[in-house]
């Protein structure tokens, strides 16, 4: 259950995590590798937790940056049809940042921390929100790729160890599915279409595929988190491996639609079934986290004016909401 | 934390006339008629639902896990509550 | 005026209105005050695109020159617009946006009530889905209204001052002009003076238990109905169309 008032209930709880015996982490990582899932009130490691506050946040974090670069199109969308698809989409993500709030709340932090982590840079969001969406042909690759990259990274989530995470995965993954079929049917009728459009198709995919390639993270050699969260099965596959997953599926996609990927090197393996593909530029990579892609800026600053602008309105509900449980509770 | 955060609530949700509610998710409101609308609003986008129940989460009282062992195995060892406990002779029908 | 050409006019202005106050929800985007109310403005946001693509297919059916629902909302200009003009204003704050939306639903709602039982049955059918939409958001507004008129001292203010700065925009509403007349005389549409009275009525309770003043009836603006705008839905226009005017005839 999602409670965050359950996990603050029990004073027994918080003793014993003060204790980090070798039998209780024993204990714990023999349940585990049973495939038991931890529940919220359940005796956790508190490196497991705060991975997992992390994770969760950080996710929950990208669902409502990642509304930013998409928003961007909703008052251009070219048809009725494509904007309320797409207003749908763009909500969908609102949802799926409430679920993962909710299931990293459970875990005894509040969505407040989490948010005030988030406006005051202490947490990230995912790196590809960070670039712009210059033509509606974005939309379609962000669709096609972006959440193309997400669903198998977020597909071996739903088996995650922590039940919570794991239970918020599952709706969130049931809902996705169709994120990322508009996005292909977008990038279809523009590279069907006229000269100008598939221009359009094209330069998106130039933009977007490096990107997208990276956001599976570093290299499993340079990945620190990776390990433990293997060991916790919080992660079941590595950066390379999903990595290599998704260009094996992805560029016969773009041969369909008639695109080019744009990496010279890339090249199917006969030896190997897998694509070969050229150098990934890191620097770039660390560039964007440390905060310095197209878009961190402009990201950041909308998000904090909104919850500044929402403040008086967060506390009047408050207020009033104060104030009618006090007129029930006297009657 | 921040005390002025609006209370969090839990969401129940029958999905069709015939099934008892489940718990979906929770969410945030002030009041417990805006939690009733958050909860359709979030969880309903889909046609999930015909009934909604919310509940103050902190107005949940949980069993502890530390007392699993003594809330639940003692019910483990009575399969006589189970009715293929019961070997039915032949020849006997409808029960 | 002729009753098909009234017909065909008035389900073209429901249309606009559903589609310029959907305009102006999908601006509100990434910008609410809490994330819950993020899928509650989305919700109402989905169901006018939805209200506005029916009104235009029926009213290109109406029309019978094979436009479709994107010709009436791309390919026309502001004059050719017929949403009133409380519609078409900028959001302002949350409070502003509330205010506009629950003083035209208040409205909306009635209308969309007495179209169930007008003689079109084209027009009644969509009107018996909207109004159920329209009822759910009407109701969400209306709590808003009155959390934030009874909230702080700071939401009163704004929230008085939101109700004062758009209530000129009402008086259009229930302005009768000819495509109107027709419709209540040939197709048994809405009595916009008996609406009118139950929507004051329905206003002044909401904002009395919001503890907030209702402004008096002063100067209305007007024009929205006839084509004539504010500013306002000029730039609208050009944002929504532009893909639209620059690629002419491509499908997307």
């Amino acid at each position: 259950m999602y409670t965050q008032g359950l996990d603050q209930q029990g004073p027994a709880n918080e003793r014993r995590e003060g204790v980090e015996s070798p039998a209780d982490i024993a204990a714990f990582q023999a349940r585990i590798d049973a495939e038991e899932k931890i529940e919220a009130k359940d005796w956790m490691p508190a490196a497991y937790r705060r991975t997992l506050i992390r994770q969760i946040s950080q996710h929950a974090h990208s669902e409502i940056i990642g509304m930013q670069p998409e928003g961007n199109w909703l008052t251009r969308a070219p048809t009725l049809k494509r904007k309320a698809i797409l207003l749908a989409k763009v909500q969908d993500e609102a949802g799926h940042g409430l679920y993962l709030y909710s299931a990293g709340e459970t875990l005894g932090t509040s969505r407040d921390e989490m948010v005030n982590d988030l406006l005051t840079g202490k947490a990230k969001y995912s790196s590809i929100f960070n670039y712009p969406t210059l033509s509606w042909a974005d939309i379609g690759a962000i669709g096609w790729l972006v959440d193309g990259a997400a669903i198998m990274n977020q597909i071996p989530l739903c088996r995650c160890s922590y039940g919570p995470y794991a239970r918020a995965m599952v709706r969130v993954c049931k809902e996705e599915s169709f994120h990322q079929r508009q996005g292909f049917d977008i990038m279809l009728k523009l590279s069907r279409g006229t000269e100008k459009q598939k221009e359009m198709a094209q330069d998106a995919l130039n933009r977007w595929w490096w990107p997208s390639i990276m956001m599976f993270g570093p290299s499993d050699t340079d990945s620190k988190h990776s390990a433990l969260s293997m060991a916790w099965k919080i992660k079941r596959f590595s950066n390379d491996e999903l990595r290599q997953k998704f260009i094996d599926v992805t560029v016969p996609q773009a041969e369909f639609l008639g695109l080019r990927v744009p990496d010279s090197e890339l090249e199917f393996d006969t030896a190997t079934g897998h694509y070969k593909f050229g150098a990934i530029d890191w620097q770039e990579l660390r560039e964007v986290i440390a905060g310095n892609g197209p878009c961190n800026r402009q990201r950041m600053a909308r998000r904090r004016k909104a919850h500044d602008d929402g403040s008086w309105v967060r506390a009047a509900a408050r207020a009033y909401g104060d104030k009618q449980a006090a007129k029930k509770a006297a009657a | 934390m921040n005390s002025r955060e609006w209370p969090l609530y839990e969401v129940f949700i029958r999905s069709k006339a015939g099934l008892s509610h489940r718990h979906a998710g929770s969410i945030h409101a002030a009041d417990d008629q805006m939690a009733l609308d958050h909860a359709r609003d979030t969880y309903t986008r889909r046609s999930e639902g015909v009934s909604i129940w919310v509940v103050r989460s902190s107005a949940i009282v949980a069993s502890d896990p530390a007392e699993a062992a003594a809330f639940f195995e003692p019910a483990a060892d009575k399969i006589y509550r189970h009715p293929t406990f019961y070997e039915i002779p032949e020849g006997v029908e409808n029960l | 005026m002729n009753k098909e050409l009234a017909l065909l006019a008035y389900v073209t202005r429901l249309g606009d209105n559903a589609l310029i106050l959907a305009q102006r929800m999908v601006q509100a985007v990434t910008l609410c005050p809490e994330l819950e109310e993020e899928l509650a403005n989305a919700n109402f946001g989905l169901d006018y695109i939805g209200q506005a693509r029916l009104f235009y297919s029926y009213a290109g059916k109406l029309e019978g020159k094979g436009h479709s629902e994107d010709d009436f909302a791309f390919l026309r200009d502001a004059h050719e617009y017929r949403n009133v003009l409380l519609l078409e204003q900028p959001n302002g704050h949350f409070g502003d946006m509330m205010a506009r939306e629950f003083l035209f639903e208040s409205f909306y709602l009635l209308q969309l009530d007495a179209l169930q039982s007008c003689d079109d049955t084209g027009l009644a059918e969509i009107a018996a889905r909207a109004v159920k939409e329209i009822r759910y958001h009407l109701r969400h507004v209306s709590q808003w209204i009155v959390r934030l008129g009874d909230g702080t001292d700071e939401s009163h203010a704004r929230m008085q001052q939101a109700i004062n700065d758009h209530w000129p925009y009402t008086g259009e509403l229930f302005s009768a002009d000819a495509v109107d007349v027709l419709l209540r005389s040939d197709f048994n549409g809405p009595d916009l003076d008996v609406i009118r009275e139950q929507w004051q009525a329905n206003v002044a309770a909401v904002l009395s238990e919001a503890t907030l003043g209702k402004p008096d009836d002063g100067w209305m603006a007007s024009g929205g109905k006839q084509g004539r705008h504010s500013e306002h839905l000029g730039y609208l226009l050009a944002e929504m169309q532009f893909l639209q005017r620059s690629h002419p005839g491509a499908n997307w």
